[in-house]
């Protein structure tokens, strides 16, 4: 009897101490995340320069959305931009980390240094592609200039821009690299061996044998690079801020300027919102095809 | 790896070199100077030392409050377990800029507009959820014998944490370090939105500054040297500890 009571009020001790030590999370939970959130929400339905009282306005905020031609231009610019670098990031990654993966030896410098540029700031690399894509003196043209090609002006091109910036994500592979490569070791090597001994021929081991069983990486580095590349900011607000003539208008720069440059709370709010939704939808279409193509060793147990 | 040596070389260059044609990699005249007036151009030493202000007290917040959380998750019983945890999970998910406006405006409300206090104090309170689960999987790892005599021997749970599992977490609690360091370091659009006078900027808004507005064209190789010496400290960072680093990025590659 005695021992029972002693227990309960040792496991109340201890559920004491849990929540006082989550307690610091838990502030920051209501003030920094969840209170915002819902506050964005309530934003999206006033309009509000920041200084005069908010104006109650409803869902049109939403509906004026939907006739500016300048979100629909900057969903545009960021979707061209997703499709064209994703597919491109992915790839290289990928075949980077297959390559990587039957050199076995001075693999941690190669891995060094293709992670590299991702462990650069964003201003940094920004600065520095603003130079390389420089239309006279910068180095791509230049290299291209070499093999007879003459380069665009990229940068201030407007058919030109978004493929600059997709040339430009290239160079930050570093991390799905990684993932991929780690997956790619945790493929047994029987399988392998097996399939040799059945004659296959790499194609059909690469489509059959590898893809699959690295299904799971590529799925994370797909989400993750959906999520990122709707989020492009500061690249595009410092190498053209837009421009020329909004062909390089990224969502968040959009909703940037919108929110502190016209101080338009509510709209920008609303801007935002939209802007979740439409990652929200993005991932769960992920997820939910993911059961279809995504097979994972050792059965789904997660 | 080749636009790093066209930087340094650029960096090194002569202001005419740099326009010249054919491109030379090599600089006939390494200006070694000028990294050193590319960080007098503008008073890069008050921007490095906020940078470090702001970047230590950060990692020092999130050392502290995520560890807590974790602790807490992984070693302790406590009812809503599951559903706070489920919490923390799906903040990981948000994107940032939903959430920019309204901290703004309670940012604005406090009165912290302009002051280092925006991009600080949130890291006390947990709010990279990313490390909370980093250190939540490390923890479990860590066998519970080595508690369960110290919890008979009446020691509480603080005690417990700090004495046994921290010291043990030192690899993870690194991760977590090199990944606030990089993220607050180069972090460019919290400065941009908090901070206004000049003499507060971090260094990632003084080179976004340095070139000057639109097209100053006339100081490239300035430019290329204030920027290699910006992401000096994150490459420094790298070198010395990118055994955590890519086990950080494994690890939720493969669990996640």
């Amino acid at each position: 009897m005695s021992s029972k009571r002693k227990v309960s009020r040792l496991y109340l001790k201890e559920e004491r101490e849990a929540y006082l030590f989550l307690l610091p999370w838990m502030l920051g939970f209501i003030f920094f995340t969840s209170g915002p959130m819902i506050a964005s929400l309530i934003l999206s339905l006033f309009e509000w320069n920041g200084l005069t009282s908010p104006i109650w306005t409803g869902v049109n905020n939403y509906i004026n959305i939907f006739h500016d031609p300048l979100f629909w231009q900057s969903l545009k610019v960021t979707s061209l931009y997703s499709f064209g670098s994703i597919p491109i990031r992915i790839l290289f990654g990928l075949l980077i980390a297959i390559l990587m993966n039957q050199a076995i030896k001075g693999i941690g410098i190669f891995r060094t240094i293709y992670y590299l540029p991702s462990v650069v700031s964003g201003v940094a690399v920004a600065v520095l592609w603003r130079w390389l894509l420089n239309p006279d003196f910068g180095l791509i043209n230049i290299l291209l200039s070499k093999i007879g090609l003459q380069g665009p002006a990229w940068l201030y091109d407007e058919k030109w821009v978004i493929p600059a910036f997709i040339l430009m994500s290239l160079w930050s592979f570093g991390s799905i690299m990684i993932v991929f490569l780690a997956s790619l070791q945790g493929v047994p090597t029987e399988l392998y061996e097996a399939a040799k001994v059945d004659g296959a021929n790499p194609w059909n081991i690469f489509w059959k044998i590898t893809i699959p069983l690295i299904s799971p990486a590529l799925l994370f580095n797909l989400i993750n690079s959906i999520i990122g590349s709707f989020q492009v900011f500061t690249a595009g607000y410092i190498m053209t801020n837009g421009g020329p003539a909004n062909a390089s208008l990224f969502y968040v720069l959009y909703l940037y300027r919108n929110a502190f440059v016209y101080f338009q709370l509510g709209y920008s709010s609303a801007l935002a919102y939209i802007l979740f939704l439409i990652i929200l939808g993005l991932t769960i279409l992920m997820l939910k095809s993911s059961s279809a193509w995504v097979y994972y060793q050792g059965g789904i147990g997660r | 790896m080749l636009p790093f040596f066209w930087m340094l070389s650029t960096a090194l260059k002569e202001p005419i070199e740099v326009y010249s044609l054919p491109i030379r990699w090599i600089p006939k005249n390494p200006q070694w100077g000028n990294f050193y007036k590319a960080m007098t151009i503008m008073p890069f030493g008050r921007y490095f030392l906020n940078s470090i202000i702001i970047t230590s007290l950060c990692i020092l917040g999130t050392l502290i409050s995520c560890s807590l959380a974790a602790f807490s998750f992984a070693k302790l019983r406590f009812r809503g377990k599951d559903l706070l945890f489920l919490l923390v999970l799906s903040t990981m998910m948000l994107p940032a800029h939903v959430t920019m406006i309204p901290k703004y405006v309670l940012f604005k409300y406090l009165k912290w507009l302009d002051t280092f206090k925006p991009l600080i104090v949130p890291s006390f309170f947990g709010v990279g959820a990313f490390n909370i689960f980093l250190l939540r999987q490390f923890f479990l790892g860590i066998p519970e014998e080595l508690a369960d005599a110290a919890r008979i021997d009446g020691c509480s749970s603080f005690k417990i944490y700090w004495n046994l599992t921290l010291p043990l977490a030192k690899p993870t609690l690194i991760a977590v370090t090199i990944f606030d360091f990089m993220g607050t370091w180069n972090d460019f659009m919290s400065p941009l939105i908090y901070i206004n006078s000049e003499k507060r900027w971090t260094v990632s808004l003084a080179l976004a500054a340095f070139r000057g507005g639109e097209g100053a064209e006339g100081i490239f190789n300035l430019m290329m040297a204030a920027t290699i010496i910006v992401i000096l400290p994150c490459i420094i960072v790298f070198f010395f500890f990118q055994r955590y680093f890519i086990q950080g990025v494994v690890v939720t590659g493969l669990k996640g």
